[in-house]
């Protein structure tokens, strides 16, 4: 296994759009698309680390992308260049780059878009296109355009794209196959789609976790093979696979 | 001397890794060297193998953390086919948690691992989140005199008596089961509590309650060590929310004479080797020599 914990320091951490901020470190980080970092503000408070997947890594700079949803990401969202942030990554099992080929699609909910810049910059497929939903505000598409070749967009609100929820204009069949992630309603309507259309999809679980490296068996995800710890020995399952709690 | 002894085993230092926060070691021993530790637990064992409780495991608090696992585990053959021969070349010494849902249970299980080289066997009898599982043994110490009797009488290890916080009184529960024939007892498992998603409006864990663990309940934890210290003539191992060489201090001064290390090890993965290294360094600058110089000093 080749994940570290480190001590680094705050390059950036900004507000993109509302609620939705970008956190960069410099310096050289390792990871495959789809894995992620427990990353945790200096002290007691909160108390855990918070599993934030890997938005980009470049040559001397890895970069995050969350949504603030509670108090862990409340108190990451305060954290101003110079400051102190623990890591501990890269962990659990991305998406397998080489094993998917030929036409791709990306499917998106929300904040579900931050795994996806990384995983569209490595793809090595034929066509490869983004379905991105959002709420109200959409982010984290620009960076995208230059590995897609085409992106479709959802809001709720109808302020940009097709008003609606992203599964509404999703067909999977003329895909090869799909990368998914997004909340887990909206992961598992995809999975359904897929099913329908026999197209393969994988997805990106998303679960409270504690230890991140598969000690402590808080993330558990049920699967047709048994319980999975979605840390370890996800956060990337076989679709069809998932045995969905929602 | 940071090595102590405790019911024959000698722990090369007083840091363990408490059971259900290390696995079965492999995970954390990718991070560093667990052999510096002076044991590591096990995950929670029972008899048959767990599949562990539905919907949300953990729930974070201030200063604390809930868990509703529900003791997800392989099952005590399992773990002596096929973890114990990879933890024994972890270079620690192993404490098998074990915990029954009925005496029988218990018996089976302990007399499995007697024929193994578990070092020693943590009797569970306090875990509060399997419905009908451990709670009953581990609140009414007349019940909990009972297992310990029955778990004694056919254990061949030294048997180290887990207590809950939630017993109905913490000293009388350490007496009975000193009386039944516990080696050593470690305190305190997790307390019984809740949380509600007042946007569902019922509570966030399928199973209602959860345990408690973390900073938040080191105080009281701590008090429930010193009170059972003095009380009792056995070995005891302190824990509940230690996050530093300060905290573990303590225990040891409340009369611990080991302390482990749980929820602690989420917040840091390496925090066992900051807290041995702390203790060190407080019994450099204090001039201790011997650890057992400060246990129960308090």
């Amino acid at each position: 296994m080749n994940f570290q914990y480190r001590v680094e320091i705050v390059d950036e951490n900004m507000e993109i759009s509302k609620g939705i901020y970008k956190l960069s470190l410099s310096g050289k980080f390792k990871g495959v698309p789809g894995q992620f970092y427990m990353l945790k503000t200096y002290g007691l408070n909160p108390l855990l680390p918070r599993p934030i997947s890997i938005h980009d890594i470049h040559e001397n700079k890895i970069s995050f992308l969350y949504s603030v949803v509670g108090e862990g990401t409340k108190f990451l969202s305060q954290l101003r260049k110079g400051e102190q942030l623990q890591i501990l990554g890269p962990l659990g099992k991305g998406f397998n780059v080489e094993n998917i080929k030929g036409k791709a699609a990306i499917i998106s909910g929300g904040i579900g878009i931050a795994p996806m810049l990384y995983l569209s910059k490595n793809l090595k497929v034929s066509t490869l296109h983004l379905y991105a939903g959002f709420r109200d505000e959409v982010y984290g598409i620009d960076d995208m355009k230059k590995y897609t070749d085409k992106i479709y967009l959802t809001t709720e609100n109808g302020n940009t794209g097709v008003k609606g929820y992203i599964t509404e204009i999703f067909n999977p069949s003329s895909y090869d196959i799909v990368l998914c992630c997004g909340p887990e309603k909206m992961m598992m309507k995809t999975v359904k789609l897929c099913k329908e259309y026999n197209v393969p999809i994988f997805v990106s679980m998303e679960k409270h976790m504690a230890c991140g490296i598969g000690a402590c068996l808080v993330c558990t995800c049920k699967t047709k093979n048994g319980n999975r710890r979605t840390c370890k020995d996800g956060p990337v399952f076989l679709g069809e696979d998932v045995i969905w709690d929602a | 001397m940071l090595n102590v002894n405790i019911a024959g085993v000698n722990f090369k230092n007083p840091i363990i890794a408490a059971s259900g926060t290390f696995g079965f070691g492999q995970e954390y021993s990718s991070l560093y060297n667990v052999s510096k530790l002076g044991a590591i637990t096990t995950k929670g064992l029972t008899l048959h193998p767990r599949e562990g409780n539905n919907g949300l495991r953990i729930y974070e608090t201030p200063g604390g953390m809930l868990n509703s696992v529900g003791l997800q585990n392989p099952g005590v053959i399992r773990f002596i086919d096929e973890e114990l021969p990879r933890m024994k070349r972890l270079g620690t010494k192993i404490i098998a948690n074990f915990g029954g849902c009925t005496i029988d249970e218990y018996i089976k299980g302990i007399e499995l691992l007697n024929q193994t080289d578990v070092d020693m066997i943590e009797l569970n009898i306090s875990c509060p989140n399997v419905k009908y599982g451990g709670m009953a043994f581990g609140v009414k110490s007349s019940i909990a005199y009972q297992v310990v009797r029955e778990a004694k009488s056919c254990c061949k290890k030294p048997l180290m008596v887990k207590l809950s916080p939630n017993a109905e009184d913490i000293v009388d529960m350490a007496f009975r089961c000193c009386e039944g024939g516990a080696d050593a007892l470690s305190l305190v498992n997790t307390f019984k509590a809740m949380e509600i998603d007042i946007h569902k409006r019922k509570p966030v864990f399928e199973n209602i309650y959860a345990g408690l663990s973390g900073p938040a309940i080191k105080p009281v934890a701590l008090r429930m060590v010193y009170d059972v210290s003095k009380a009792v003539n056995i070995p005891v191992v302190g824990m509940g929310g230690i996050t530093s060489a300060k905290d573990a201090i303590q225990f040891i001064m409340a009369g611990a004479h080991a302390v482990q290390i749980g929820t602690a090890n989420f917040i840091k993965p390496d925090i066992c080797l900051d807290i041995l290294s702390g203790i060190q360094e407080f019994m450099e600058k204090e001039g201790i020599k011997d650890i057992s110089e400060i246990r129960g000093i308090a």
